[in-house]
């Protein structure tokens, strides 16, 4: 028993020390590869049960989610309109601002397709391993998205896999703004540390409203690169708060993406990568 | 060491523990999260002792850290005490108890929850001791206190129980 804790003492301190490159963790990458096999077939084998308990799911929410949804399409017809006309504003923009901003465009990142194949313990850390690594051109700090928004970024990367850390860990913070007044801020994690995001560093002279969406800021200073590029949405505003005291507004932001059934996510990895 | 029982224990938690990576971890009840693993390496420690409580435990969580690209030992080394300790008693009191594994399982989930943020607050990790101990850690031991009597169970089929006493190489009379 003492050989075993001893052991494991040593594993914890040659992991935490060693560089990603070092030999523990290249045997834990093997080790992850030669169980990926398994795990993909444990999430086969389960699916369809995951699916019809979601479906189950979904109906009991779908009544609230209807009458919700069909009154942000009202409103999103109104702003469709004046979006058009922005769309056009913005290309002659872009056009101007892409020399300063640098390459930071969700144009310029191809995605790479990959499934959730196993999670770690939610209550302690926020992450998830993917079936996607080294071998697909993943690389640390990659951003990763679903269809629905952002999701999080890649922190550790083995051959055929790679580890992602979700927006909703602790260790997250994503430069954000808001997409119709163009309030800038940090999108961090929750305090009670569920799937609530908070909008914080927002100064009390900005407007936010609830219903507003959350995207990524991306790059402001070309010095400066942002690891996530512009504009992929993160969340819809549910409460702003503020008081005398604090400098900031206290915003709460639920995100997009569903974070408690990531099946699949898309890593955003740059064109010109080698 | 029965070598069956060493692979049949080795192939159980193995299973146990792609099935606790792939699918519960991210299962969700009232803020609580099932753990299988746990469930099954105090079963098997009940069963077949400290020895191997201790292994099964190391076992067990160096898959856990290996498949999530976590830092290798900090599972096995809570687990590993864990399991040495309820192997200890089923050798002991335990014995014979119908309420020993759960008893076992909800000391060792509260134990494992302490012990897993002791860890990665040694390790400078950013965790939330409130979400650990004050919102997941009692719905968490309910849904392990769930699983117990069906994974008993099952261990018990793969793992019949021994008699410690047959056991006893030798017995000293004192006094």
């Amino acid at each position: 028993m003492i050989g075993l804790v001893v052991m494991s003492l040593a594993l914890i301190t040659v992991s935490f020390r060693e560089s990603a490159s070092g030999p523990l963790h290249g045997v834990q990458d093997s080790g992850a590869a030669a169980m990926k096999p398994f795990e993909v077939a444990a999430n086969r084998v389960a699916r369809p049960f995951r699916d019809a308990y979601n479906w189950f799911d979904g109906l009991t929410t779908a009544r609230s989610e209807n009458k919700q949804l069909k009154a942000e399409v009202e409103r999103l017809r109104q702003q469709y309109a004046t979006a058009q006309t922005a769309q056009n504003e913005n290309a002659t923009l872009k056009r101007l601002l892409r020399y300063e901003r640098g390459a930071s465009f969700p144009g310029d990142f191809r995605a790479v397709n990959a499934s959730v194949i196993a999670r770690g313990a939610a209550d302690v850390q926020q992450r998830v391993t993917v079936s996607a690594g080294s071998k697909q051109g993943v690389r640390v700090n990659d951003p990763v998205v679903t269809t629905d928004g952002l999701v999080g970024r890649v922190t550790r990367v083995a051959k055929g896999l790679a580890r992602v850390t979700l927006l909703t860990d602790a260790t997250s913070a994503v430069a954000a703004s808001d997409l119709r007044t163009k309030a800038y801020g940090l999108v961090q994690h929750g305090p009670g540390g569920g799937a609530e995001l908070v909008f914080s560093r927002v100064s009390k002279e900005k407007v936010v409203r609830p219903g507003d969406f959350v995207v990524t800021a991306g790059t402001q200073l070309a010095s400066l690169p942002d690891i996530y590029p512009r504009g992929i949405l993160i969340g819809r505003v549910t409460s702003v708060y503020q008081n005398n005291v604090d400098e900031f507004k206290h915003i709460q932001v639920t995100p997009f993406a569903d974070f408690s059934s990531l099946d699949s996510v898309a890593i955003l990895v740059p064109l010109d990568r080698k | 060491m029965n070598p069956l029982d060493v692979v049949k224990a080795g192939a159980l938690l193995f299973l146990v523990a792609i099935v606790q990576v792939s699918l519960l971890s991210n299962v969700d009840v009232f803020g609580g999260m099932p753990n299988l693993l746990l469930v099954t390496i105090v079963s098997v420690a009940l069963l077949r002792g400290s020895i191997f409580g201790a292994a099964g435990g190391f076992f067990g969580g160096l898959l856990v850290d290996t498949a999530n690209l976590e830092t290798l030992g900090l599972t096995s080394l809570v687990l590993t005490v864990g399991g040495y300790w309820i192997g200890r008693y089923g050798e002991t009191t335990g014995r014979d108890r119908t309420h020993a594994p759960f008893v076992s399982v909800a000391v060792v989930t509260v134990l494992y929850a302490v012990g897993v943020l002791v860890l990665h607050f040694l390790l400078a990790d950013p965790v939330s001791a409130r979400r650990i101990l004050v919102e997941s850690l009692v719905p968490t031991v309910a849904l392990n206190l769930i699983l117990t009597a069906p994974v008993y169970w099952v261990v018990t089929k793969l793992l019949p129980p021994v008699d410690w006493r047959e056991r006893a190489g030798e017995v000293r009379l004192l006094g």
